[in-house]
């Protein structure tokens, strides 16, 4: 049990998916002007993070690794190179799946979650976490934790730094700076911030 | 319709994607703390965008334009896997440095946005070389922040000494800041700085802006 609390601790601060992997940038840069925005995005990235990861993970070990196919009578088969591809159709179909039972029983967060929910198809923190789980060789229970713990931080990342531009758009900042520029410094001085955590060893 | 010449340059400073369209920043910034990784994935980059656009213009009137992201989807991550396979055949140190970054092309936005913008309207020799043209400005941005990262935090280029460090007998006392994240933020931010400075252009306007001083009126 401590060893998921501690995964789940460290997948929200010491390896942020946002400020020490720099994955979801694109969408973290453009949809951070508004604190409403950023957190139906950030609840939107926990929820298809949590779902994705774990499915990817089954996909892995049952259909694609090394000898994976034991089980169909196949022991000599290496599909991992159709990972991509199996990914992030996988991410795709479930965006797609969630977004048509979120329309169809909870209207109210589907209103919510509105244009972010196909957004999150092409959001490389989605498919970058999938990939990592890979890499790390989670097991599954390891890749619900990992999923929701990254989601959680990446959402917190994105919240925060909503917060700092909806006060530093009333500051007067040199003109070339302006909007893109001054944004990348503020997230680079929020990731130095949270380089601190990574002298914590869980 | 925009001249060939045109297509190729315009991306590279003009209309840079990193700097200006804001795509593709995710793997800008993490494999820049080294030239070779840098460059190799630039070159990577280039093939994958180049290709697809190449090969999404080719089919672009057979596509059902609702299934269109998934076929254009498809056509990227082929393209991909072919990179990646090549890369962990010929260069397998490199491969694991950049570790899920080069699965990430297929998420880089430069890629999907340059065919869906581009690809999905225009011949496919046009879309080839406004591919090449994208994959140049993207490579521009990431060697510069590479150059800077590699030079002062390391001391080295493409891993040769170039200044010598205090550590080995060396005078230069290299600044590992620019070795972590942050730094990378920091480049690109005063990157963006410099660009728009030289191009007043490209600069935003402000939301809202202070008023100018008012001078108190005398007594009359």
């Amino acid at each position: 049990m401590e060893y998921y609390l501690s995964l789940f601790i460290r997948s929200i601060f010491i390896d942020n998916m946002a400020l020490a992997f720099f994955l979801g940038m694109c969408t973290f840069l453009a949809i951070s002007k508004k604190i409403q925005a950023a957190l139906g995005l950030g609840i939107a990235v926990i929820v298809v993070l949590t779902i994705t990861v774990p499915v990817n993970n089954l996909i892995y070990n049952y259909l694609l690794a090394d000898g994976a196919l034991a089980w169909a009578g196949y022991p000599d088969i290496d599909l991992s190179f159709l990972g991509l591809l199996s990914y992030i159709g996988v991410i795709a179909a479930i965006v797609q799946i969630m977004e048509m039972f979120l329309d169809k029983f909870v209207p109210a967060l589907y209103n919510a979650l509105g244009v972010f929910l196909p957004l999150i198809t092409v959001n490389c923190a989605i498919l970058g976490a999938s990939l990592f789980m890979v890499e790390r060789d989670y097991g599954f229970a390891e890749s619900v934790v990992f999923g929701a713990g990254s989601g959680v931080g990446w959402a917190l990342a994105i919240v925060a730094l909503a917060g700092i531009r909806e006060k530093l758009k009333y500051s007067d900042v040199p003109e070339g700076l302006r909007g893109l520029g001054i944004t990348f410094i503020t997230v680079g001085l929020m990731s130095l911030g949270f380089m601190s955590f990574g002298g914590i060893d869980l | 319709m925009a001249s060939t010449k045109e297509v190729l340059v315009s991306p590279i400073f003009a209309n840079n994607p990193i700097a200006l369209q804001v795509l593709g920043i995710c793997s800008a910034l993490a494999v820049t703390s080294s030239m070779t990784v840098a460059l190799v994935m630039s070159i990577a980059l280039t093939v994958v965008t180049a290709f697809s656009n190449l090969f999404v213009a080719m089919i672009r009137n057979h596509i059902p334009s609702s299934i269109r992201i998934i076929v254009q989807m498809t056509v990227i991550a082929s393209l991909v896997i072919v990179v990646d396979q090549v890369l962990k055949a010929f260069a397998y140190e490199i491969s694991k440095q950049l570790s899920v970054f080069v699965g990430l092309i297929i998420t880089n936005c430069i890629v999907l946005g340059r065919a869906e913008a581009f690809a999905m309207k225009n011949p496919p020799g046009l879309s080839f070389l406004d591919g090449i043209g994208n994959g140049l400005g993207y490579s521009v941005v990431l060697l510069a922040v590479g150059f800077v990262r590699e030079l002062f935090g390391a001391g080295k280029l493409f891993g040769i000494e170039i200044l010598p460090l205090v550590t080995e007998g060396g005078w230069y006392n290299p600044n590992g800041l620019l070795l972590l994240p942050p730094s990378a933020f920091f480049l690109i931010g005063i990157f963006i700085w410099v660009l728009r400075s030289v191009k007043p252009a490209q600069v935003e306007e402000p939301e809202y802006s202070i008023a100018k001083h008012t001078v108190a009126k005398e007594g009359v």
